[in-house]
Formats: structure tokens, C-alpha cells, sequence
């Protein structure tokens, strides 16, 4: 089929909107951003499971369809084994010449709720199982759906409505739980991060983890205004503050090798990108500083694992 | 030709899933449900299947599987008991929900606590209203014609329904007995090739799943239900090519020696055929008594059963479950389809046989007249059980 795209800079990008206009997400919404993105790397030759979620409710009020590829959704916590059926079912028909052999893109996607919490465990299980697709998890941090609820996704000292900062308590007092390390720890052959504020390192990694056979793994910060509680029109700076003060780094893990995307020279100060936030607006200086160590213990630990295992 | 062979009931079902050519398998093991997934795996990885076998890690991800297996076209197949029934549950009503015709085989199992590996009826009476059709096995030659009708039906483009086989654990899952497997070519005439209409396919993209807002869910639902009544037309259709071509036939309510019966007896499962022993021995004494079994549980055979039981005195119910503070629910269901019925029999119903609870023939003598004498005189417990201590 033809497809026009257009050029930016070096890059083409097509023109062909996959989740189409007049959907339902908050305007600035970061995770619509990103399946947007991730749909155009993607390409129409996709069968997409989708969990519950802010882009499942926002994309599929029965009667209507945002969606422009063959979509499904179920439940909350199985995305990632409803795409092991896909996938076996594609295959095992092809070998039976019921269908031809045309190496359908099998796409999951989920929140950091339905991936890291709820639908851990299916995930974990199509991991080790080898199938063929991509999982793209997109993490805005909690529970937004159903009301900014804290997930294990959520970053200390955020507050959130089940973990609200107040007068003996800063929020979230548990650190991020490290989902791209837990898939990593799988040895599948492709783990990344990407955020949609660097849209063409998130089609490339998108395309490369679709394209890779066996199970790939794609962690996209995902920006919220409604959760987070910024003005909508931050979402870019924000994601790009994200990556620049060390708090959301942009790598990748191929065949157990890393490499980082962005490597700035100097860190920004993490204070930039938690001032600019409502969820952090409660923190003290002390308590900023505290988080800084902390970004700075992981960026630190990160970089040794590049350095250790360079791509 | 058609060969008999010696199979227990579980090799029976694998059998049936291996010759309806399943594509996919999607299964976690737990007793008493296990011989059917090693047996489905061991003629895989031997060839003898063409088939992806899905080693799940757990129940819920097992249905989950069959789900998107069965939404880009594949025949899909599970089976699970028990426990893995429950765990699974969310997920089986969206198979009905979505129109997806899986099959599954229920290992009939207990449920917890305290933990029961053993068979009885709980975990199929927790699924009743999850909209598949249901029914239930006497026998291992049941099992295997059972499941092979399942595809026929559930696929059957005017049903897209899935369907579950309700066989008991251990006393039919891991019993032997002889076992009449068909030619290929006599399946392959019964069973056509699964085309389902709306597979996923970027070629013609569909979205499955979409959510209900309260200006249309109601509608859906609705539809659903005149669906699911509708497929009993198929049910017996199928019922009716099965005998046809295989020369056995099945029926929503089976009968034993109702003719003229006063009282019946009902069961539901392989315990139909020990009763059915002391059906006999009370006929020999001249008792005016049959049996009936329900075979089809969902959708509830209204007609058949109502016909089945027209001018029986009393109807004995004997139920391998509870339902917490009502009673058996087969029990209640039946008395409720009856209560319009003039004149209808006096319904009474007994429980036994939980968690791997064995009935013999003087068990099922003690229901009888037991039942009998509620009958007469009403119930004089809150809870009228056979074989239970306290």
C-alpha cells in the first residue's frame, strides 16, 4: 500500500494517522503523543492488544473507534498474554497455510499500572516464553485513569491521591520500582526507554524492538498533565527535562549490552524538572536534595553498566 | 473404521482437540485437569498435532491467551479445574462477552478452603451465569464426543459462543474405560474448518473490546442474552448430525426409566450412572421411579426439562455443591423453572458428594427415600445432606 510521508530533517515520517483525530485524551496528553508516534514507526501491518487504561478509554467509547489498525481489548492485567495468543495463533495458522505468512507486527500496550503492578506476571510470562512482539509500556506514573492513584511506577515524593503528601508523610515514600531492569533481567533481545519529547529515538527504538524477532521491551515516560499537574502546554519541556536532569535517562539494552542515547555533559539539576510539577510542589529544599542523591546514584549506576557492557 | 480403545476420560478430551486439528493451546497445569495439557503437548511435540501449545504461566493468562488466539481466527482450545476456574473467572466471561468460541474442558474440582484436589461441583456452579454454553459428562465416550461437539457449536457462525465440557475430576478424568474413537474422515465431515467473521487482520482493521458507556451497555447485553438463547437451536442441530453420523445420540435432559415414573431422581455428571444401578433395583421392586440427568446446563433447557418432569409426583434433586445460605443450586434452579407449571411435582433437593465425597448405591438409596419422605413431610433441616457427618 502506498504511503506518504513527509521529511524532518533526515528523517521520514508518514503522514498516515494510525490512532486517528478526535479521540478522547486531556489536551498535552504525553501518552497520546507517544502511541501516535509509536503507531507511525509501527505501520498498518500491526495487531495490537491494548489493556485498560487512560488509552483504551480514551480510544474505544462503544460505538466509536480511534483505532485505524486491528485492535483489541480485554482486561487490565493480560495485554501481554492475549498477545501470546495473537502471535501463536498467527503463527501456527500461517504453517498451516490457512493464512499467508506476511510477519504481522504483534503489538501490547499498557500503563505503568497494567505493566508493572497488575500485569506483571503475564508479562513476565510472555517474556520467557519467547513470542514474537514488542510490549510498550506507557508510564505516566500512577493510576491516572481512575484518578492519580499511586502505582509502583510512581517516583518518590510524589503526591499522588493514595499516597498525598501531608503533614507526616511526603507522598510516595517508596523509590521508582525499575521495570526496564525486571525486563531486561529476562534477557529478551531488545529493552529501551524513550519519551515522546525525543519523537525520532522513539520511532527508531519502536521500530527496531517491532522488527527484532522475539520479545522487545519499549519504557516510554509519558507526561501528564492532569496527573502531574502542569500546565498542558509543558508536556514536551517536561519530558525533555525528564532526560536532561538524569531522572528518565534514554537507553537501550540490546543483547544484554547498553547503551545510553543522551548523554549529557552536565546533569540539570532535578529541581528543574520537579518545580515545574504540582504533584512535587509540597517538597522542601532538604527533601530535593535528597532526591537529586538519589538520581544521581542511579544515573551513576547506569553509566557503569554502559561502561561495563558497551553496546 | 472406527476403533475402541482404552482411554481415560481426560486422553478422551485431549483426543477430540487433536482430532478437531486445533491450532492453538493455551493450558496451566492443575489436578485434576493435567493429563489432558501433557497429553496435548506430548502429540505436539511428537507431531502428531499441528498445533502452538502456550505454556502459560497461570490460569488467568491461559484464557487470556485463547482469547487472542481466537480473535485473529486460530481454534482454541484450554482446560483447567477447580482453583485455575476461579482464578481464570473475569476472563471467562469475556470470552462469551466478545463472542470468542473457545473450548475448555472443566476437570470438576472443589474449591478452597481447606484445599480439595478432589472432585465435586462448585467450580462449575461459580461459572453458570459467565454466558457459555455448559454441559456435563457421564462417561469418558462423553468426553469425547462432548468436546468434539463443542467446536462444531461454538463456531458455528449463528453461535460464535464458547463452551465448556464439564467432566468430574478423577472419577471420570482418571478413570479408564473402552472408548469409540471415529475415522479422521468422519470428524472432518462433522466438524468444518473454524472461519471466524471478524478475525483480526490489518487488512481489514476491527476493534474488539471497545468499552460500554451506560447509553449502551444495557444493549449489549441484551443482545448477548438473545444470542446465547438462540444457540440452543444449534445445540440440538448438532446434537441431532453427531448421532447421524456417529450413531450416538444426545440430549438436553437424558432419561432413564422416566415412563410412568412418580418419582425421579436428577443428577448431573458421572454419578448418573451409579445411580442409575439403584434406579434399576427399585424398578425390579416395582418402585414407579427414573432418573433424569441434565446435559445441558447452559442454556438452561427450560422446555425439555419441564416436559421431561410433567406428571412425576416428586423431583429428588441431589446437588454436588452449596451455594452459602440458599441451598444446592441446581436444586433452586430447578424448583424455580418449575413454578409455573401447574400441576408440577414436589421438588426436593439433597446434597452430597463434595470435595471427592464417594456416593454409593446405598447412598444414593438413602437420597431416594429420604427424598421421598421430605416429600411427604417437609424438610426437617435447614439442610437435607447424604454421607456428611454433624
Amino acid at each position: 500500500m502506498e504511503t506518504k510521508a513527509v521529511r524532518f530533517g533526515e528523517k521520514l515520517v508518514t503522514t498516515k494517522e494510525f490512532l486517528a483525530e478526535g479521540h478522547n485524551f486531556c489536551t498535552g496528553c504525553g501518552e497520546a503523543l507517544a502511541i501516535r508516534l509509536a503507531m507511525k514507526a509501527l505501520g498498518e501491518n500491526v495487531i495490537m492488544a491494548m489493556a485498560t487504561g487512560c488509552d483504551e478509554v480514551c480510544t474505544t467509547p462503544l460505538p466509536y473507534t480511534s483505532w485505524r489498525v486491528p485492535w483489541m481489548h480485554t482486561l487490565f492485567e493480560n495485554a501481554a498474554s492475549e498477545i501470546s495468543g495473537v502471535e501463536a495463533g498467527l503463527k501456527i495458522l500461517a504453517k498451516k497455510g490457512r493464512m499467508p505468512d506476511r510477519d504481522i507486527k504483534c503489538v501490547a500496550m499498557a500503563g505503568d499500572g497494567g505493566t508493572s503492578d497488575i500485569g506483571i506476571q503475564a508479562l513476565s510470562g510472555a517474556f520467557e516464553r519467547g513470542h514474537d512482539f514488542i510490549y510498550i509500556c506507557l508510564d505516566n506514573e500512577a493510576y491516572m485513569n481512575t484518578g492519580i492513584q499511586r502505582s509502583s511506577a510512581t517516583p518518590y515524593g510524589a503526591s499522588t491521591t493514595t499516597a498525598p503528601a501531608g503533614k507526616f508523610s511526603i507522598g510516595q515514600i517508596t523509590r521508582k520500582k525499575n521495570m526496564v531492569a525486571i525486563a531486561a533481567a529476562h534477557d529478551i533481545p531488545y529493552v529501551a526507554t524513550a519519551c515522546p519529547s525525543y519523537r525520532f529515538d522513539l520511532m527508531k527504538k519502536v521500530r527496531k524492538g517491532a522488527e527484532l524477532k522475539g520479545p522487545a521491551y519499549v519504557h516510554i515516560l509519558s507526561p501528564c498533565p492532569t496527573g502531574w499537574r502542569y500546565s498542558s502546554n509543558l508536556t514536551i519541556e517536561i519530558g525533555q527535562l525528564a532526560v536532561q536532569t538524569g531522572i528518565f535517562p534514554l537507553y537501550e539494552i540490546e543483547g544484554g549490552r547498553y547503551r545510553l542515547n543522551a548523554d549529557p555533559p552536565k546533569l540539570k539539576p532535578v529541581e528543574e524538572y520537579l518545580k515545574l510539577q504540582g504533584r512535587y510542589r509540597h517538597l522542601t529544599g532538604e527533601e530535593i536534595e535528597s532526591i537529586q542523591e538519589m538520581v544521581n546514584e542511579d544515573y551513576g549506576k547506569l553509566k557503569e553498566k554502559v561502561a561495563a557492557f558497551p553496546m | 473404521m472406527s476403533r475402541r480403545v482404552a482411554l481415560e476420560a481426560s486422553h478422551a478430551a485431549a483426543e477430540a482437540a487433536k482430532m478437531a486439528d486445533v491450532d492453538v493451546i493455551s493450558a496451566y497445569p492443575i489436578t485434576p485437569q493435567t493429563h489432558i495439557p501433557e497429553r496435548l503437548a506430548e502429540m505436539v511435540a511428537d507431531g502428531e498435532l499441528s498445533a502452538a501449545y502456550i505454556p502459560v504461566e497461570s490460569e488467568h493468562s491461559a484464557m487470556s491467551a485463547c482469547l487472542g488466539a481466537a480473535a485473529v481466527g486460530a481454534r482454541t482450545f484450554t482446560a483447567t479445574a477447580g482453583q485455575g476456574l476461579e482464578l481464570m473467572h473475569e476472563v471467562v466471561y469475556i470470552a462469551s462477552s466478545m463472542r470468542y468460541p473457545v473450548v475448555m474442558t472443566v476437570c470438576n474440582r472443589a474449591l478452597s478452603a481447606p484445599l480439595s484436589v478432589w472432585g465435586d461441583h462448585s467450580d462449575a456452579m461459580a461459572v453458570r451465569d459467565t454466558g457459555w454454553i455448559q454441559v456435563f459428562c457421564q462417561n469418558n465416550q462423553e468426553a469425547f464426543d462432548l468436546t468434539l461437539w463443542a467446536f462444531r457449536v461454538g463456531e458455528d457462525p449463528n453461535v460464535l459462543l464458547p463452551v465448556m465440557v464439564h467432566l468430574d475430576g478423577f472419577t471420570l478424568s482418571h478413570v479408564t474405560e473402552p472408548v469409540i474413537l471415529p475415522e479422521q474422515s468422519e470428524v472432518d465431515r462433522f466438524l468444518p474448518r473454524f472461519q471466524y467473521p471478524f478475525a483480526l487482520n490489518p487488512d481489514k482493521p476491527m476493534t474488539h473490546g471497545a468499552f460500554g458507556p451506560p447509553e449502551i451497555y444495557s444493549e449489549t447485553k441484551l443482545a448477548q442474552e438473545v444470542a446465547f438463547r438462540n444457540s440452543k437451536e444449534v445445540v440440538l442441530q448438532g446434537w441431532k448430525e453427531f448421532g447421524d453420523i456417529f450413531g450416538r445420540y444426545y440430549h438436553p435432559v437424558e432419561e432413564y426409566k422416566t415412563e410412568n415414573a412418580e418419582t425421579l431422581l436428577l443428577t448431573m455428571g458421572s454419578f448418573t450412572e451409579t445411580a442409575k444401578i439403584v434406579i434399576d433395583a427399585k424398578r425390579d421392586k416395582g418402585e414407579a421411579i427414573g432418573l433424569i440427568s441434565l446435559r445441558l446446563w447452559r442454556p438452561f433447557p427450560f422446555e425439555e426439562f419441564r416436559r421431561t418432569v410433567k406428571g412425576a409426583k416428586i423431583l429428588i434433586v441431589f446437588d454436588r455443591c452449596i451455594s452459602f445460605g440458599m441451598g444446592g443450586p441446581v436444586f433452586s434452579e430447578v424448583r424455580s423453572a418449575l413454578y409455573d407449571e401447574e400441576p408440577r411435582p414436589k421438588v426436593v433437593g439433597i446434597i452430597g458428594g463434595l470435595g471427592g465425597r464417594d456416593m454409593s448405591e446405598e447412598d444414593f438409596e438413602y437420597v431416594i427415600d429420604r427424598g421421598k419422605e421430605i416429600a411427604e413431610k417437609g424438610p426437617e433441616k435447614m439442610l437435607e445432606t447424604v454421607g456428611i457427618r454433624g
